[in-house]
C-alpha cells in the first residue's frame, strides 16, 4: 500500500477542512483498505472519522429512524429500537458481510462508497430517506448517481441517513455464496399511498423499479407482479449471473420480500 | 486519548506514528509510518507471527484478532486507527502454557488439517462464544461465514466449537 498520512479529525468541520482533490473518509474501512491495497485507489491523506461522537448513534421518532453515518452495522442489526421500527432494516444490516465485517464496517461509509451491489443503498431507496451532510439535506433518490457516483461533493461528508418508517417492509437478497453481496437485492416497502420497489445489484446503480412499484401500489400481493418480464438490457451479466438471470431474480425476490411484508 | 497525542515524525523519508495497544495483556509502545496494517504491525513489528495472512483482501479471516474484545480481521484495519486499544491474538489465549478450551476441542476433534486458517477460525469462534454461549449448527456456520478452510470441510471445526461451548 502506498504511504498516505493518516488523520483523526474531532469533528465534521476539522474532516472538511482536511480534506482535498486526494483525500478520502475513513470510516469502517471495509472498501477503502482493500481498494487502496490492492492500488485500484490511492489517497495522500486518509481522514479518520469515527472517533467524531456526533456520528454514531440511533434515534427513532414517530415517523422516522435516523442513523448516524459512523454507526456500525453491528450496532443497527443488534438495536432493539430499529428492531421494533423498521425490522427489515435491522435484517438487511445482519446479512452484511460477515461478522468481522458487520463489527467495522458503517452504514455512511456503504452509501458514500455506492458499490453497485451493496445492501443499504437499496434501503435509503425503499425507505424515502434524507442523508444529512454536513453541508445539506439530499433526498436519496437524487444521492445515488451511478456506479460508485453520489451527490457528495468534495469535502462533503455524510451525517446521518433518516429512513421513513413505512407501513410494512421486507429486504431479500440471491447472495453470492463467495462474497455475500447481493448478486440480486429486492427491498419493497409499502407506505401510506405508495410501495417502492429498490433493487440493488442488478443495474450499475440501485434504483427504484418503477413497473413494479405500479402494480404493487394497485395490489399490494405477490400475484400482481407474479410472471413479470423485466427489461433485462440494461442488466449486469458476469460470471456469476447473466442479464436475464438477473431479471428473473428480481422478480422472484420482489415476490419473496412481499409476501414476507 | 491516546488519538490526540498523535505525533508525525518523519524517518527515512516515511512518514512515522507512535502506535500505543495493549497487545495480550502487554502494553506496547513502536513507531509505525501511517500506512502499517494491524496485521503487518503484528507479524513483523511484534513478531507475533501467530495471526496469519491468507488471502490478503479481508475474505478468508486467517488473520482475525480481537480488538476490543470483538473480532476484526487485522489485514484490514490500520494500526493507527486502532491506537489505544486493547488487542487480543491468538498468541494471547493461553493461560500459564495451557490451551483454551477452544484450541483444546479443535486438537482434540482434529477441527484442522493444514492449521493455516486456524488462528482466525479460533478467534472467531472465541468471539462467538462471547455473544453466544450455546449456539446451534446453523448459528455456528452463519458466524463463520468470513472464515475460510480449504482442507476440513468445516464439520470437525462445528464440532470442536460445540464443544468448546460445553468447556467455557
Amino acid at each position: 500500500m502506498k504511504d498516505f498520512n493518516y488523520h483523526s479529525a474531532k469533528d465534521s468541520k476539522e474532516a472538511s477542512k482536511l480534506a482535498s482533490s486526494s483525500s478520502a473518509f475513513l470510516a469502517g474501512g471495509m472498501t477503502t483498505i482493500p481498494s487502496m491495497k490492492l492500488g485500484l485507489a490511492t489517497y495522500k491523506d486518509l481522514i479518520d472519522i469515527k472517533n467524531i461522537k456526533k456520528l454514531s448513534g440511533i434515534k427513532v421518532s414517530g415517523k422516522s429512524v435516523t442513523i448516524g453515518a459512523a454507526t456500525k452495522h453491528v450496532e443497527v442489526s443488534n438495536s432493539k429500537d430499529v428492531k421494533k421500527a423498521i425490522p427489515s432494516l435491522s435484517s438487511l444490516a445482519e446479512g452484511i458481510g460477515d461478522p468481522q465485517v458487520r463489527n467495522r464496517g458503517t452504514i455512511g461509509g456503504s452509501i458514500a462508497n455506492n458499490d453497485p451491489s451493496a445492501d443499504y443503498p437499496s434501503a435509503c431507496i425503499a425507505l424515502n430517506a434524507t442523508i444529512h451532510t454536513n453541508e445539506r439535506k439530499i433526498e436519496a433518490v437524487k444521492f445515488f448517481k451511478g456506479m460508485f457516483e453520489t451527490a457528495l461533493k468534495k469535502g462533503e461528508l455524510i451525517e446521518a441517513i433518516e429512513f421513513q418508517i413505512p407501513e410494512k417492509s421486507s429486504y431479500q437478497k440471491h447472495p453470492n455464496p463467495a462474497s455475500r453481496y447481493a448478486i440480486v437485492g429486492v427491498y419493497v416497502a409499502k407506505h401510506k399511498g405508495d410501495v417502492n420497489v429498490a433493487v440493488t445489484g442488478a443495474k450499475s446503480c440501485v434504483y427504484n423499479d418503477k413497473e413494479m412499484s405500479k402494480a404493487l401500489s394497485g395490489n399490494f400481493s405477490s400475484s400482481s407482479i407474479d410472471g413479470m418480464d423485466l427489461d433485462s438490457s440494461e442488466m449486469n451479466t458476469d460470471m456469476h449471473a447473466s442479464a436475464e438471470f438477473r431479471a428473473s431474480l428480481v422478480v422472484t425476490q420482489a415476490k419473496k420480500a412481499v409476501d414476507a411484508c | 486519548m491516546i488519538k490526540s497525542l498523535w505525533v508525525k515524525i518523519l524517518i527515512k523519508g516515511e512518514i512515522m506514528g507512535k502506535i500505543s495497544l495493549e497487545v495480550n495483556g502487554r502494553k506496547v509502545e513502536k513507531e509505525a509510518s501511517d500506512n502499517t496494517l494491524l496485521s503487518t504491525f503484528l507479524r513483523e513489528h511484534l513478531q507475533l507471527t501467530g495471526t496469519h495472512i491468507g488471502c490478503d483482501t479481508s475474505q478468508c479471516g486467517a488473520c482475525v484478532v480481537h480488538v476490543d474484545g470483538n473480532s476484526l480481521k487485522s489485514c484490514t484495519a490500520l494500526a493507527a486507527d486502532v491506537n489505544g486499544s486493547k488487542v487480543t491474538t491468538i498468541e494471547g489465549l493461553e493461560t500459564n502454557g495451557k490451551m483454551h478450551p477452544m484450541q483444546e476441542a479443535f486438537k482434540k476433534l482434529h477441527g484442522l488439517q493444514c492449521g493455516f486458517c486456524t488462528p482466525g477460525m479460533v478467534m472467531s469462534a472465541v468471539d462467538l462464544l462471547q455473544k453466544n454461549k450455546k449456539p446451534s449448527d446453523t448459528e455456528i456456520r452463519d458466524w463463520l461465514e468470513g472464515n475460510i478452510c480449504r482442507c476440513t470441510g468445516y464439520q470437525n471445526i462445528v464440532a470442536a466449537v460445540k464443544e468448546a461451548a460445553t468447556k467455557m
